[in-house]
């Protein structure tokens, strides 16, 4: 299969950004096959949702974000996390249980946070960030410095009560919350045109007087333009904004489960040849902003920086079991 | 102190007005707080005095309007969200459970969040059975929230003040029979009641009554009549349940021997068990009798008048159990 080729004219962002969008990317899909690897080496606790196929939606939507604006995440977190400027070491740490991880081996896979990034955590709620989002957009209201709060959320979480609740009061107090559907097709087995009713969630966002944009989740500069434009808007004060972003997770809803038994060969294939890594490469070697050179060098460098959090993870301690009982109170 | 007397909801709204004034962070939400001042009068006037960004009529959303609450709260807001009915606690259990109440220690003692949850409880007003419930001990059950059931204005201002200076959620129980029918003394001066502190409002030394809440005026009725029998009867409120008080619980115990525990929540794994628990482990040695536990009937709450009262602990049943206690021990 050939990468289906996306062309632009002229690209939205200096040389400089856009390669940190690029290393980005490759960072989550180097992290998400190397959890792959660790949770098939028995060298992880629980379960791991990994997010390969789907690198555009939330690199395109974190380029568009300050340091103090938030992002609250989902079960399948680690893009979000990698693209909001969360470091691979103590998120591996977490992911193996060890109390050099980001929440001292308290959260795991599914609840990884960074609050000084503006990672409010990832949520094993299905829905679960989304309040969370809107009290951060709520605050940012109140600060009136131009902050602004996204939400991440499955085709899943669309139908839950709390995107509707939250979508009137945030429309009402035009709060500077912009609800981002990945739209992964699936709903953990299910296909989500089983599930939902009606045109989907950019109507629904309509019909409560909300400006709603659909795009190529697996073109980033695709989610990067219509994500400035809701962004923009939001920080100047306009309100909320739904964005949906149409992609695909590569492998099962976790690890362990191959997720061929509810989706066809020629689907995967199909997504397949949509990659987002290597449509972005093309554009980036078509402006010369990369070389090949170049992307064989940052691969290398990604793949062993993401190998050695491994390795400096399994070397680190889990937590003392002391700390079971702490930070239940501050 | 002076002599000045407040309600129930007078207190309520004095705690809020003052925390208000003090602290930019904290603004209230819920439905029909605002503009119309609550529907049990808790925010009367606050509208009026600090505006439609700090007291919030929010649409009848309730998980809604928590759940930002809770995101407010770790983003360095201090939220106070109402419910109008602790019944809708239901509503907003996920909001509650899974995210207040764990997101400092999921995140490894990452974020703090200071949100307060007001949440009305109680029967007795023919309000059925989805307008009557007291679900503290649901609360009580999830680490990470704190649990406040006050049962005087004077405890109600003083532990709300606190509530409002915690960093963690607190879910604060207010019983809404009291709103404009307990009136009690609360000092014009400035104080606030710390968490982890019982209280006992009458000394006794034959039989401990360890009531919640609105309980505790039955309870104090009840140790009246017993003083007329040559009963002495202690009254111990514990005011929170998380963190719960337990060192005067049981040294109540162990100085009468015997223990009654009066609450409006149901009995079945419910705070009544939890205190018996407490107490018969911590004053084994010193129990004369089984501890008694009256709480609600296990029984949605009914409507009728007379099946409703018969479902909530009153005076002559905390007599009863009183007498039940000292024939115990002279047995
Ligand atoms: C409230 C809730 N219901 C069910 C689950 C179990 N569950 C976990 S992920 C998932 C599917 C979520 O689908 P989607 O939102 O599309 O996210 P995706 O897995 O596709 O990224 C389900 C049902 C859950 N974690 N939370
Ligand atoms: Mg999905």
């Amino acid at each position: 299969m050939t990468a289906q080729k996306t062309t632009t004219a002229t690209l939205p962002l200096p040389p400089g950004e856009l390669l940190e969008m690029y290393r980005k990317m490759l960072t989550i899909r180097i992290f998400e096959e190397i959890v792959f690897d660790v949770y098939r080496k028995g060298l992880m606790p629980g379960l791991a949702h990994l997010s390969d196929g789907q690198e555009a939606t939330p690199v395109g939507v974190c380029a568009t974000l300050h340091p103090d604006d938030t992002i609250t995440s989902t079960h399948r977190g680690h893009g979000h996390i990698i693209a909001k400027g969360g470091r691979v070491e103590p998120m591996m740490a977490e992911v193996m249980g060890r109390v050099t991880g980001y929440c001292r081996g308290k959260g795991g896979e599914m609840h990884i946070a960074d609050v000084s990034l503006g990672i409010l955590g990832a949520n094993g709620i299905v829905g679960g960030g989304i309040g969370i989002a809107a009290g951060s957009a709520f605050t940012a209201k109140r600060e009136g410095k131009g902050r602004v709060s996204v939400a991440f959320f499955g085709d899943g979480a669309i139908n839950q009560g709390i995107w509707y609740e939250t979508a009137n009061i945030a429309v009402l107090w035009k709060l500077p919350l912009i609800y981002v559907c990945e739209n992964n097709q699936y709903t953990e087995f299910t296909h989500f045109k089983k599930l939902t009713a009606g045109e989907g969630l950019g109507a629904r966002a309509r019909a409560m007087g909300m400006k709603s944009l659909e795009v190529d989740g697996n073109d980033v500069l695709a989610v990067y333009q219509a994500a400035h434009e809701l962004v923009g808007a939001a920080r100047k004060g306009k309100g909320p904004a739904t964005l949906i972003c149409n992609t695909f997770r590569y492998g099962g809803h976790h690890v362990g489960e191959p997720g061929t038994g509810y989706r066809s060969k020629e689907e995967i294939a199909e997504w397949k040849a949509k990659d987002p890594l290597p449509r972005f490469e093309n554009i980036l070697l078509e402006h010369k902003v990369i070389s090949p050179a170049d992307i064989e060098a940052m691969h290398d460098e990604v793949l062993t920086r993401v190998q050695a959090s491994v390795t400096t993870a399994q070397q680190a301690p889990f937590p003392d079991v002391k700390e079971a009982g702490e930070h239940v109170f501050a | 102190m002076s002599s000045r007397e407040l309600t129930f909801a007078q207190a309520i709204r004095e705690a809020l007005d003052e925390e208000l004034a003090r602290d930019e962070r904290i603004f209230v939400l819920g439905e029909d707080v605002g503009v119309w001042g609550g529907v049990f009068r808790c925010t009367e006037g606050l509208f009026q005095k600090y505006g439609p960004e700090r007291i919030i009529d929010a649409p009848l959303s309730e998980e809604g309007y928590v759940g930002l609450a809770v995101g407010a709260a770790m983003t360095g807001m201090h939220p106070v969200a109402e419910l109008m009915f602790g019944d809708f606690i239901t509503l907003v259990m996920d909001q509650i459970v899974n995210q207040a109440a764990k997101m400092r220690y999921m995140t490894g003692g990452q974020v703090e969040v200071p949100i307060t949850i007001r949440a009305t409880m109680g029967g007795g007003r023919s309000s059925g059975g989805q307008h009557s419930q007291s679900w503290h001990a649901w609360m009580a059950h999830v680490p990470g929230l704190k649990v406040v059931v006050p049962s005087t204005p004077y405890d109600a201002k003083g532990l709300l003040k606190t509530a409002l200076r915690e960093p963690n959620p607190v879910v604060f129980f207010e019983d809404k029979v009291m709103y404009a029918k307990v009136k009690g003394p609360v000092p014009e001066e400035e104080y606030t009641i710390p968490f982890g502190k019982a209280d006992i409002k009458r000394q006794g030394t034959d039989v401990s009554l360890i009531a919640i809440s609105r309980m505790i005026h039955p309870a104090l009725a009840a140790a009246e009549k017993l003083a007329a029998e040559g009963i002495s009867a202690e009254v111990v409120d514990p005011r929170t349940l998380t963190p719960l008080d337990e060192e005067t619980l049981i040294q109540s115990v162990v100085k009468t021997g015997g223990a009654v525990i009066i609450d409006e929540g149901y009995n079945h794994f419910g705070t009544t068990a939890e205190l018996a628990a407490t107490i018969a482990y911590g004053a084994f040695d010193y129990l004369d009798a089984p501890i008694e536990r009256l709480g609600a009937m296990d029984v949605p709450i009914p409507f009728s008048p007379p099946l409703e009262f018969a479902t909530i602990p009153n005076e002559e049943a905390i007599l009863a159990a009183v007498h039940r206690v000292l024939d115990g021990r002279r047995r």
